[in-house]
């Protein structure tokens, strides 16, 4: 800011500009706004960012429980780990119930999409029931699972035996339950569908608010033009649905890959039933072996960055249309 | 009462060409200064600069002869309206107006005076209860203008403040706002790019283009000396004909030329070929080509003119109405029209 | 042609039908269980989806009364208001500068730290477990408030941010012509026009609270510090006990009047969710 360099006629008065600066200092955008940010950012920066590397550091460690100094030992976490049973399982579990999950999800949540984008009698109620899986805190909406399967009393096996495909000489078997969560096979199959069955509210809404926004004017040319429903829906919808999708199954991913909290309500990991998220817990806190549980978990990282990769893709290229 | 003035005030976004480039500018006290421009131009961000909304790459603002450029815009005892009118949409027409007030921290019977005084002015008493969604675009404009008003400005910053409101409603906005400000004498800038607004209610006007001036001053002068061919062909519907000889442009109004059988004194003759004419009540306008250019001649109705489509006649200007511009830097030649030797 | 919308009706009408009671079947099962006495429960003779004995409110008793419950939700609360506090003082004036004042990286500094939120809590429970520790609030409720901020700061930021963009900005600078300064010109026309935007932020911050599940896993064992969803799901299951109409009951509890918030706000969560790919 020169003060005045007197190049016209008028007189230029200086005014206190000493006491101006101490006054207007937060009338400054350069100023307000990293100030503005910083409380933000720190909160992340000392919570998020710190554990983070603190994470890292645990994985290459040998921390425990009863001994907490951090000494380096390399990837011999990693190694260790890696060569139990249990971590295989759990990694093939992760990714088998994140793919699978999610395919079915897709196909599910575009249904479910298109009938709530109808109009029709009752629309607000099954909007609302549909949302439950996904309002519910998860931990809460779990448990209505393990009651609804539980071992002696399923109302699930009750109609199977009513219908006479459970009990002694039936086709699922002589025991009179079914025992859901007791067989790895049985187990991983629940979980399974307790996810799809969690993730797939938050697609449908996601495509719902996709499939509100393609204009009306399209939709209206579609149907001049005499494209019928199937028609419409392969070269009208999918296409302009696909980023939409992508955002939808992202973060189905995300959620589905990242969770214990079904793991470990249902099953507390029995059952062969462990996935990595659920096997770092156990390992980290229940054994105490933090250093084992780090690195587990940090296998979670690497699909991770993929995926928020994946996503600002997306939304650089949502931004440059 | 105060002048303003900005002296080699630059602004630069980013790496682009400079959106407003180094201008010098003075108003007189008291005056209705208005700048005009295509959008753009720098105009607004001009505007914006001597509010105190957007600091300058370089160079200074004065308000009164005071540097102001460092200070925030509360600093700078200033009224700005904005193009959409920027009405507080959670408060009553009433603490609209009376929020710089409160900014002051005038007694609450001062504040009622005020409000009551501006809103008699403007004439928007009856609605000081309502809030602004309850409005019309008119009542909206004479609330933002109140609370210009209550404040006593060093200057009033008006920002397109009618382009919101329909065509019938502007016109006699044009006139509300004009002898509005008359009555009250605060210097007022006033940012459009309507050439009608500026004609009608500047007292003088700077012409901006690519973040220059390109002229400042009268309506008049503006009109029948423009200092070059951008000033030329932005003022006037249908603008100046421009026609090319040698390195100059030949420069005249389409009300200046007609046919050269009618025309008196010193005057020079194009052939004009007729292609199409347009009927539009008061005025005909006929579009045509001399040689290779495109012109337009502008005839009042009660003129009779008789022309024709496809026939070529002579038509001409006389030579006082003749405007020279150089063809490269497009400025105009001083001087009178040097005599032409014209086909 | 009537025939063909007959058949498309019901067909809508059908699969409607699937997709609720597909959501709902847990459910369902859930207020069922609530009211049956215990005599009709556990009779595996019995019909389950009727009322073979009398409905009761004996269980709902039990659940106030004799559990903790009351407990859990008391700490659920104090962690909620304390969070939503936390959340709001953080996330407004960091959307602000984001969108008002951050130019042209602040798009991108607002993608950077949405995708913070996408980091798991099951990433980073272990080392966190260590930092609560250290900061002397590990098995109180205290850890939870320190560290959910952790995922509601960058999940409300980005929907403020959205919420913030449409916002008429002239407004803005119409008060500081008025006389005010900058931060009197936000405090006076931006947060009062913000306010269904920064209700979101509250609404959301509960919600993810009451959600949570990892941290106050991990970080609290003592079942007068827990929330809702960890002591429900460790404290009122003991060994081979289950209480099941209890359970239900404070499952059911907490679940509708959660649902019936995300209802309410869903517009604008799904517009944090679709990054901008949808313009609502």
């Amino acid at each position: 800011m020169s003060a005045g360099t007197a190049r016209a006629g008028l007189p230029v008065t200086v005014e206190d500009q000493g006491e101006d600066r101490g006054r207007y200092l937060l009338d400054r955008e350069g100023l307000l706004g990293p100030l503005l940010l910083l409380p933000a950012i720190a909160y992340i920066a000392a919570l998020v960012g710190f554990p983070l590397v603190l994470a890292i550091a645990y994985s290459f460690s040998d921390v425990i429980v009863a001994d907490q100094s951090i000494d380096w030992v390399g990837l011999d976490n990693f190694r260790a780990v890696v060569k139990t049973p249990n971590f295989q399982n759990a990694l093939r579990n992760t990714f088998l119930f994140t793919i699978v999950s999610q395919v079915i999800v897709l196909v599910m949540a575009n249904a479910l999409a298109m009938v709530l984008a109808a109009d029709f009698r009752g629309k607000r109620l099954v909007r609302f029931l549909t949302l439950l899986p996904w309002t519910t805190p998860i931990a809460l909406a779990v448990l209505g699972w393990l009651w609804l399967l539980d071992n002696v009393y399923s109302p699930v096996d009750w109609l199977l035996r009513e219908a006479g495909l459970l009990g002694p000489g039936t086709w699922l078997g002589p025991m009179g339950n079914v025992y859901w969560l007791s067989e790895p096979s049985k187990a991983q199959l629940v979980v399974l569908f307790v996810h799809i069955w969690r993730t797939l509210p938050l697609a449908t809404v996601i495509l719902l608010a996709g499939l509100t926004a393609i204009p009306q004017d399209v939709r209206d040319a579609a149907n001049v033009d005499g494209a019928g429903f199937w028609r419409q829906l392969v070269y009208i919808r999918i296409p302009l649905l696909l980023p939409i999708m992508a955002v939808a199954v992202l973060f189905g991913m995300v959620f589905t890959f990242t969770d214990m909290t079904v793991v470990y309500v249902l099953t507390r990991g029995n059952s062969d039933t462990h996935v990595l998220a659920s096997l770092a817990y156990f390992t980290g806190v229940e054994s105490g072996s933090l250093a084992q549980g780090a690195a587990i978990a940090l296998f979670l990282f690497p699909a991770l960055v993929g995926i928020a990769v994946l996503m600002l893709r997306l939304a650089r290229r949502t931004e440059t249309n | 009462m105060a002048v303003i003035e900005t002296r080699a005030i630059t602004k630069r976004f980013g790496d682009g060409p400079a959106a407003v480039d180094g201008i010098d500018l003075a108003s007189a006290d008291g005056e209705f200064l208005v700048l005009l421009g295509p959008s753009g131009c720098g105009k607004t961000t001009l505007l914006r600069m001597i509010g105190g909304l957007e600091p300058p790459t370089s160079g200074d603002v004065l308000i009164g002869g005071r540097v102001v450029t460092g200070l925030p815009p509360r600093a700078r005892k200033i009224a700005m309206v904005f193009q959409s009118y920027a009405l507080y949409p959670h408060m009553s027409v009433y603490n609209n107006i009376a929020f710089p007030l409160k900014a002051a921290k005038l007694p609450k019977a001062e504040q009622e005076k005020k409000v009551a005084w501006a809103a008699g002015i403007l004439g928007i008493d009856p609605y000081l209860q309502r809030k602004p969604r309850q409005l019309s675009g008119g009542q909206r404009q004479r609330v933002a203008l109140a609370r210009a008003l209550v404040r006593d400005p060093n200057v009033f910053l008006l920002d397109e403040p009618l382009s919101n409101l329909d065509a019938q409603r502007r016109a006699s906005a044009r006139d509300e706002l004009q002898g509005f400000q008359r009555q009250i004498g605060t210097t007022t800038i006033y940012v459009t790019h309507d050439q009608v607004e500026a004609m009608g209610m500047g007292d003088r006007i700077a012409v901006i283009n690519q973040g220059t001036i390109r002229q400042l001053g009268t309506p008049r002068e503006i009109y029948d000396e423009p200092a070059d061919t951008f000033v030329a062909t932005f003022l006037g519907s249908p603008p100046m004909n421009l026609v090319p000889r040698d390195d100059l442009l030949i420069g005249f109004r389409p009300e200046q030329f007609s046919p050269a059988a009618g025309a008196s004194g010193a005057f020079t003759t194009f052939p004009f070929h007729v292609h199409r004419e347009e009927y539009l009540g008061a005025e005909r306008l006929v579009y045509g080509e001399t040689g290779p250019t495109k012109v337009v001649a502008r005839f009042p109705i009660t003129a009779d003119v008789p022309v024709e489509t496809g026939r070529t006649y002579e038509f001409a200007v006389p030579d006082g109405d003749l405007k020279i511009f150089d063809a490269a830097s497009g400025l105009r030649r001083p001087g009178g029209a040097p005599k032409l030797v014209l086909r | 042609m009537d025939a063909k919308k007959l058949g498309a009706r019901s067909v809508l009408y059908a699969a409607a039908g699937f997709f609720a009671l597909f959501a709902a079947l847990p459910f369902g099962w859930m207020i069922l269980t609530i009211f049956k006495q215990n005599t009709d429960l556990y009779n595996p003779q019995y019909n389950p989806f009727l009322y073979n004995d009398p409905p009761t409110l004996g269980n709902i008793r039990l659940l106030l009364e004799d559990t903790q419950y009351l407990t859990f939700a008391r700490n659920t609360l104090v962690v909620a208001i304390l969070v939503v506090v936390i959340t709001v003082v953080a996330t407004v004036p960091a959307a602000y500068s984001l969108t008002r004042l951050a130019g042209r990286w602040g798009e991108g500094l607002g993608i950077g730290i949405f995708l913070v939120y996408l980091i798991p809590p099951t990433l980073l429970f272990i080392p966190l477990t260590r930092v609560v520790a250290d900061l002397n609030v590990k098995n109180t409720i205290w850890a939870m408030v320190l560290v959910y901020p952790t995922f509601t700061i960058p999940f409300c930021t980005w929907l403020l941010m959205g919420f913030f963009k449409s916002i008429p900005w002239d407004i803005e600078e119409q008060a500081m012509i008025d006389g005010y300064s900058r931060l009197g010109a936000i405090w006076r026309t931006v947060i009062p026009v913000s306010v269904p935007g920064i209700l979101t932020v509250v609404v959301f911050s509960v919600a993810l609270t009451m959600h949570e599940f990892v941290y106050a896993l991990a970080f609290v064992t003592s079942s007068n510090q827990k929330t809702i969803s960890v002591g429900v799901t460790t404290e009122l299951i003991r060994g081979d006990v289950f209480y099941w109409q209890a359970l239900m009951a404070a499952a059911a509890l907490v679940a509708l009047p959660v649902a019936l918030l995300y209802n309410l706000f869903l517009d604008r969560f799904i517009a944090g969710f679709t990054l901008g790919a949808v313009k609502g």
